[in-house]
């Protein structure tokens, strides 16, 4: 394996990755509570500071920082409608990220996107709102690396729920083709909105659908981020030699609904009781205590996951909103 | 009853006795019960339409009603279970597929325009399309640039597809009981703005009086709102509810505008235009599709080729400008076609020399 090429300088791995988790889920937290501004007492999605839909990623942060603790600023991204975790993970400027929630001028696209559109070039990280919609452009990246002489990777985040779609099949033949240096993760959280994996796909594991293409497939079961950093770590090491794609499972869990709003009557009441118990944070800074990690230490890294939290939300509430004429001024160059 | 006079009496102060009013989502909803009861042949797919019964509230019940085997959840696999319902179609059932949003036809087109929309002209009649594509339009909610969209235009412009959409939940239901028993493919378009879901907010006028027995709103023909003299404001959907809020208020002006109600832009009630505007000689077209190839130009189009209209002024339009939907509240709300913008060119038609 590689070593780590995380832009977390000499901070140990691990820690890394549990500072990461309780960034993006410090900003998670304090967007959820805003999001019910201005939407009470009645539910009214256009209302409050952050209007729209807003899909949270509570719960899924280990495939976030198992996979991008590997990663570099230079290595191509690609996420979901549910993208939080992932851009914080890959390094996006939180200030702008959250301006962009907020609809701010000083948002990562001025405010033309939102929150399922979060792009940032420094860091290339992007996301869509359709399904499916990033795993192809992910392989185009890494086969642009490759012509242009980089070993930059190119990783693809998608939920389980798109490996039904036409693209996610014709872009692997792609990469297994081509031999893209490219890595395709899927967080399977159990379901689309409301409908189950079982009764939306014909395998158990999406991992067995490597096989169609030749390519590895790994399963890593139960929302560890030992594990996946792990299998993210030989799979980004295999794609960077030139040894081509990997697909990747990942247990995860969706703790919040498909959207704030949500209320998940479809999920049987015994397994939504259990989700607080899956909470990963907690039980990822239970082993980390185990590992002979002192509590001050992971205390003194919450304490820097809020004040970062604070401060991108403040940055957020603080700036203007853009002028109308923003509109117009980024159709074509 | 038409629909007329269900938006002239629903905008009446009292009434006695109190008329059964429902949302649009609750007449598209019970339009299909009633349809699935008397014709075995209809079934319904789509993402999340059985056991939540939709997004949308348009398939609430179903399932219960009618058991998995007509009511069924799909993968999130668009061109293949709108694939799959063009077989059924053309083998003797009556699809009605959910589109989620309007904006993901984008991985399922070849599905409605190369296959749904021609199987009737490639077989020379032997085969056809009995299938009715159901989907959510329309932004103003701040969902971003791929939950937000019309699209109005890109269907009505291929041939072989019938194209409606209701502006209130009278013409929701007779329109969509049409478009299931109707021979060709019908994208039934709803918009988010009037289906009367609260979380998402609702024009409260779109909610009208809605007879409890099945009955039909044909396909094809636009329908007279209001009658006036002096401006024909033509809308669809939500824009319809413009053109109310716009007429109000010009008429304290002492405007008088009739408003037509598009109600299908494929095919397009042409005649029912033209006699409008052959009276006011004025025509504003307002739309929330893009404004470039759209439907404000079609309507514009189809006044001016009748050489029997003399206008009086300058016809106009309002759509969405020729960009991507920006997700900012700010900068949405500022493009999106409303009511002070129409009323801004009315007056200005009126007062043209």
């Amino acid at each position: 394996m590689q070593p780590s090429q995380a832009p977390h300088g000499n901070l140990h791995h691990r820690l890394w990755m549990y500072e990461a988790m309780v960034k993006s889920r410090e900003l998670e937290s304090r967007i959820k509570t805003i999001y019910f501004e201005g939407k009470t007492p009645v539910f009214n999605m256009a209302k409050g500071p952050i209007p729209g839909e807003m899909h949270l990623s509570m719960g899924q942060e280990p495939c976030a920082v198992g996979v991008c603790a590997h990663l570099r600023p230079t290595d191509f991204v690609t996420a979901t409608h549910r993208p939080h975790h992932v851009a914080v993970a890959k390094g996006v400027d939180l200030r702008k990220m959250a301006a962009e929630i907020f609809g701010k001028k000083t948002g990562l696209s001025r405010g033309l996107g939102g929150h399922m559109h979060l792009f940032d070039a420094a860091v290339n990280f992007s996301c869509s709102g359709i399904i499916g919609e990033g795993i192809a452009p992910a392989v185009g990246a890494a086969m642009a690396a490759r012509i242009q002489g980089r070993d930059d990777v190119a990783v693809s985040f998608m939920g389980e729920g798109a490996t039904n779609q036409g693209q996610f099949h014709e872009a692997l033949n792609l990469a297994a083709l081509w031999k893209a240096p490219v890595v395709f993760i899927i967080e399977d959280n159990a379901y689309g909105i409301s409908v189950c994996k079982a009764e939306s796909t014909s395998v158990a594991s999406n991992a067995d659908r490597a096989a169609a293409y030749g390519i590895p497939g790994v399963f890593v079961p139960g929302n560890d981020p030992d594990a996946i950093h792990a299998a993210a770590g030989e799979a980004i090491a295999r794609a960077r030699a030139g040894d081509g794609p990997t697909l990747i499972e990942l247990e995860t869990h969706r703790l919040e609904g498909h959207f704030v709003g949500d209320t998940v009557e479809y999920r049987p009441v015994e397994e939504r009781e259990r989700l607080a118990e899956l909470d990963p944070i907690q039980l990822f800074r239970s082993r980390l205590i185990g590992d002979g990690h002192e509590a001050s230490e992971l205390d003194a890294l919450d304490a820097e996951a809020v004040r970062l939290a604070d401060d991108a939300i403040s940055f957020a509430r603080n700036s203007e909103y853009p002028a109308l004429e923003e509109a117009f001024a980024h159709v074509f160059g | 009853m038409s629909s007329v006079d269900v938006m002239q009496e629903t905008g009446a102060k009292t009434r006695a006795p109190r008329q059964r009013r429902l949302t649009v989502a609750r007449a598209l909803n019970e339009a299909i019960h009633q349809e699935m009861a008397t014709d075995s042949s209809v079934v319904v797919l789509g993402e999340d339409v059985a056991k939540i019964g939709g997004v949308w509230s348009t398939t609430v019940g179903l399932l219960d009603a009618f058991g998995p085997a007509r009511v069924r959840d799909t993968p999130i696999s668009e061109s293949g279970f709108i694939g799959a319902a063009v077989g059924m179609a053309a083998v003797g059932l009556r699809p009605v597929v959910e589109l989620m949003f309007v904006d993901f036809v984008g991985v399922c087109m070849n599905s409605i325009y190369s296959l749904a929309a021609k199987q009737r002209f490639f077989s020379g009649g032997q085969v056809t399309c009995p299938m009715v594509l159901m989907t959510s339009v329309g932004g103003g909610y701040s969902d971003g640039g791929q939950h937000s969209q019309t699209l109005y235009a890109t269907f009505g412009h291929l041939p072989g597809l019938k194209v409606v959409v209701p502006s209130n939940a009278y013409d929701a239901k007779g329109l969509l009981a049409s478009a299931i028993r109707d021979d060709d493919p019908v994208v039934f378009m709803f918009h988010k703005g009037v289906q009367g879901l609260g979380w998402l907010g609702t024009v409260p006028r779109a909610a009208t009086h809605v007879p409890e027995e099945a009955y039909l709103v044909p396909l094809g023909k636009a329908a007279v709102t209001r009658e006036g003299s002096d401006v024909t404001l033509v809308g669809l959907g939500l824009t319809v509810h413009h053109a109310i809020d716009a007429a109000d208020q010009l008429q304290k002006e002492g405007i008088s505008c009739e408003i037509i109600d598009l109600r299908s832009i494929a095919p397009l009630d042409q005649e029912t235009i033209r006699a409008s505007v052959r009276k006011t000689g004025r025509l504003v077209a307002v739309d929330d599709d893009y404004m470039s190839y759209g439907i404000g130009g079609e309507v514009i189009a189809s006044v001016c080729e009748d050489a029997s209209i003399t206008l009086k002024a300058t016809p106009r339009r309002l759509s969405f400008p020729d960009i991507p939907i920006p997700f900012s509240p700010v900068l949405e709300q500022g493009v999106l076609p409303n009511s002070e913008k129409l009323v801004a060119l009315a007056r200005q038609a009126v007062l043209e020399k």
